[in-house]
């Protein structure tokens, strides 16, 4: 009985103490009241600020918010000021869902922002469909977000690409640039992200003529790679594609360079972290390339300004998430000075009819599946640090 | 008509918590965030009430609850999204609840063998493999999981769900086979002295327990449009124990008013974000502190002033 008790006791803490610990940083939000009151419009930001993606959700965020605050600090949207309501919704899709309910139902904003990641993000849009609400992701990327291949999601958008894209367009630039004709595949089995740049790297590169050699997996977690790294180094092929997140990715490239394997290592935009130099060090970090939404070396001004002023406000290099979430903000505000009035429909048909939006992550039109066409980019590393970056698609 | 008046009294909080919050529905009090909160407190109330069964009657410290919800979502998912109607969300509210307590009973005839610590390991590494499998299938939509799940759980399921595992838990709890469950959480040799069969007990205990966990677990996936595997990791276990614990183990009544000062608590630390962990992990705290049976202990509110109020009622009539 006591030791039930103990043991009882003893899980009720640790639960306490990861509570605690993956506690974080938020604004608080305000509640009641319509969407428009006097000189301010509401927008929702439902984003992942604690649990396991919460690096996403607080990049995003911090995007947002600088993208507000220059709004409203040059007069707002056609007068009236932006005021954010901001909720965390734990990295958890039915959090999401209840924050969301309360963002459209409660606090009545005119459009949602969030959530980072796919999951969360298909979790509120039956809700904003429900409730004419707009909502917008800047890094749900998903193949099936907003457009399942039959229908679309009424009042989603996206401005990022989708997975497969990243995978095809790596395919063609290993191909064409890089004059690779054979390939190996390392995924993260654990991973829909993974696999479906996998998926579409295959297709599209044995439609250019390559072979795959061979196709090797991992699960998220792991540490020791050797046993995979040694059975790819006795075969023969021209590159390596390892569309994974940056935690595996920087110990499989430090480890595949030890065993003295050279070929290029191709990766998608879970690369995108200064993790990744941390775990395979500077000298392994050459002949990679990667696929991103932006590069800090694109010599674009929209790109140096926002660098420039990013590092300014928060001091920091900005991240591809800072980047998508400064678009997202500046694409909210674009859209409800352009509707035609301040309803939910109004700003969704503004949405759907964006044309030519300038962003940091590229320009972009709306399609008529809710997500954007844009260029990607294909950043390659030497040292450890971005060298070149070209645009394709 | 002398029998039925004691069930007249013992229903009447159910009967006044559908109506009352039938009423705010109706009445535009209560929005979809209200609701959605609602049916949270709902499930969580399914979820733990059957763990308490596990762990706080027959107790046996099980982690792998989780699993059995995952069991209970997909299944709910896969079958109400073939047959999109209300009928099919009802075969599979049910055929969830079955699935889960078919693998319940097959996985507690090995591991109900076990005692403490190390039937705690076993049931959490039931859930894992159960979560694995749902990952590597494809059927189940691997790691993306499923989504677009269409939503039939208005207030009439959500709350006759809850009423029915409400009510059959606590019939069974004081059935001889209930009894026989507390038998073995308070001494398990002298159970089986008396003769009491301790692993059927356990299994069966096992099995009840999974089938309504299947039911919480059917409710999540209607309600909340997307399942994923990773929502049912280990810290969704740790989750509805953390429920049974603050509640009391062995209190039906202690876990339904645990899952509603959590969920409250949860809400109105919602416009705190920054600090709202801290705040619910230090009450948790403190709740164990100062009151480490939890809320409830092993009493039920019918053993309060409450109930001897409504025990004089049922005595008159």
């Amino acid at each position: 009985m006591n030791l039930r008790r103990r043991t009882l006791l003893g899980a009720t803490a640790a639960v306490a103490a990861v509570g605690a610990t993956t506690a974080c940083s938020a604004k608080p939000g305000g509640s009641g009241g319509s969407a428009v009151t006097g000189d301010t419009i509401k927008v929702g930001v439902n984003y992942e600020l604690s649990g396991a993606v919460a690096t996403y959700g607080q990049a995003s965020v911090d995007g947002i918010t600088m993208a507000i605050d220059e709004i409203n600090a040059a007069g707002g949207v056609n007068g009236k000021k932006l005021e954010i309501i901001s909720y965390d919704n734990k990295s958890d899709a039915a959090e999401a869902t209840t924050l969301a309910n309360k963002l459209f139902t409660q606090d009545n904003v005119l459009v949602g922002m969030g959530p980072a990641t796919s999951g969360n993000f298909k979790a509120i849009i039956p809700v904003a469909n429900k409730n004419g609400v707009p909502v917008v992701s800047g890094s749900a990327t998903a193949d099936d977000v907003t457009w399942d291949g039959s229908t679309v999601q009424e009042y989603a958008f996206r401005i990022c690409f989708n997975d497969s894209f990243q995978g095809t367009i790596m395919a063609k630039f290993a191909a064409e640039n890089l004059g690779a004709s054979s390939a190996v595949i390392i995924k993260d089995n654990s991973n829909d992200y993974s696999k479906g740049l996998a998926d579409a790297f295959t297709t599209e590169f044995e439609n250019q003529g390559g072979t795959i050699v061979t196709s090797e997996a991992y699960v998220a977690g792991d540490t020791d790679f050797n046993t995979i790294l040694t059975r790819i180094k006795g075969q023969s092929f021209d590159v390596i594609y390892l569309p994974g997140y940056y935690s595996e990715a920087g110990l499989i490239i430090k480890q595949a360079r030890d065993l003295g394997i050279t070929a290029p290592f191709l990766g998608g935009d879970g690369f995108d972290s200064p993790t990744l130099l941390e775990l395979a060090g500077a000298s392994a970090l050459n002949d990679v390339y990667f696929t991103n939404h932006y590069s800090s070396i694109d010599e674009d001004p929209t790109v140096q300004d926002f660098i420039k002023a990013f590092k300014e406000a928060k001091g920091a290099e900005p991240s591809a998430f800072n980047a998508l979430g400064y678009d997202v903000g500046k694409f909210v505000a674009d859209a409800i000075s352009r509707a035609s009035e301040l309803t939910g429909d109004a700003v969704q048909k503004a949405m759907a009819e964006t044309k030519g939006f300038v962003g940091v992550t590229g320009t972009f039109d709306m399609d008529e599946h809710h997500n954007p066409v844009k260029t990607i980019l294909v950043i390659g590393l030497k040292d450890g640090v971005q060298d070149s970056s070209e645009k394709v698609g | 008509m002398k029998t039925l008046k004691p069930m007249f009294w013992r229903a009447l909080p159910f009967i006044v918590a559908y109506v009352v919050v039938l009423a705010l529905i109706s009445a535009g009090v209560i929005n979809d965030y209200i609701f959605a909160i609602i049916v949270t407190i709902c499930i969580n109330i399914i979820l733990a009430a059957s763990l308490n069964l596990v762990t706080g009657f027959t107790g046996q410290f099980s982690l792998g609850h989780a699993g059995f919800m995952a069991l209970g979502a997909y299944t709910c998912a896969l079958i109400t999204m073939h047959f999109d109607s209300v009928f099919g969300f009802a075969l599979g509210i049910l055929g969830g609840a079955v699935v889960s307590a078919l693998v319940g009973a097959l996985v507690g005839l090995p591991t109900l063998r076990l005692r403490g610590d190390y039937l705690a390991i076993a049931t959490l590494g039931m859930a894992e493999i159960i979560r694995v499998i749902l990952l590597n299938l494809g059927i189940t939509n691997g790691a993306a999981g499923l989504s677009g799940i269409p939503q039939y759980a208005d207030w009439n399921w959500v709350f006759g769900l809850t009423a029915v595992t409400l009510i059959v838990l606590w019939n069974y709890i004081r059935s001889s086979h209930g009894r026989r469950a507390i038998a073995v959480r308070e001494d398990e040799i002298a159970a089986e002295a008396i003769g009491i069969n301790t692993t059927a007990v356990k299994v069966q205990a096992f099995t009840i327990g999974a089938f309504f966990a299947g039911i919480g677990g059917g409710l999540y996936a209607t309600y909340f449009y997307v399942i994923k595997p990773d929502q049912f990791g280990f810290l969704k276990s740790i989750d509805i124990l953390v429920i049974v614990v603050l509640g009391g183990l062995g209190s039906l009544s202690g876990t339904v008013v645990a899952a509603i000062v959590l969920a409250l608590v949860s809400t109105v630390l919602a416009d705190f974000s920054d600090i709202r962990m801290i705040i619910y992990s230090l009450i948790l705290v403190l709740i164990m502190i100062f009151r480490p049976g939890g809320l409830m202990g092993s009493k039920e509110i019918t053993d309060t002033v409450l109930g001897k109020v409504f025990r004089r009622k049922e005595a008159k009539a």
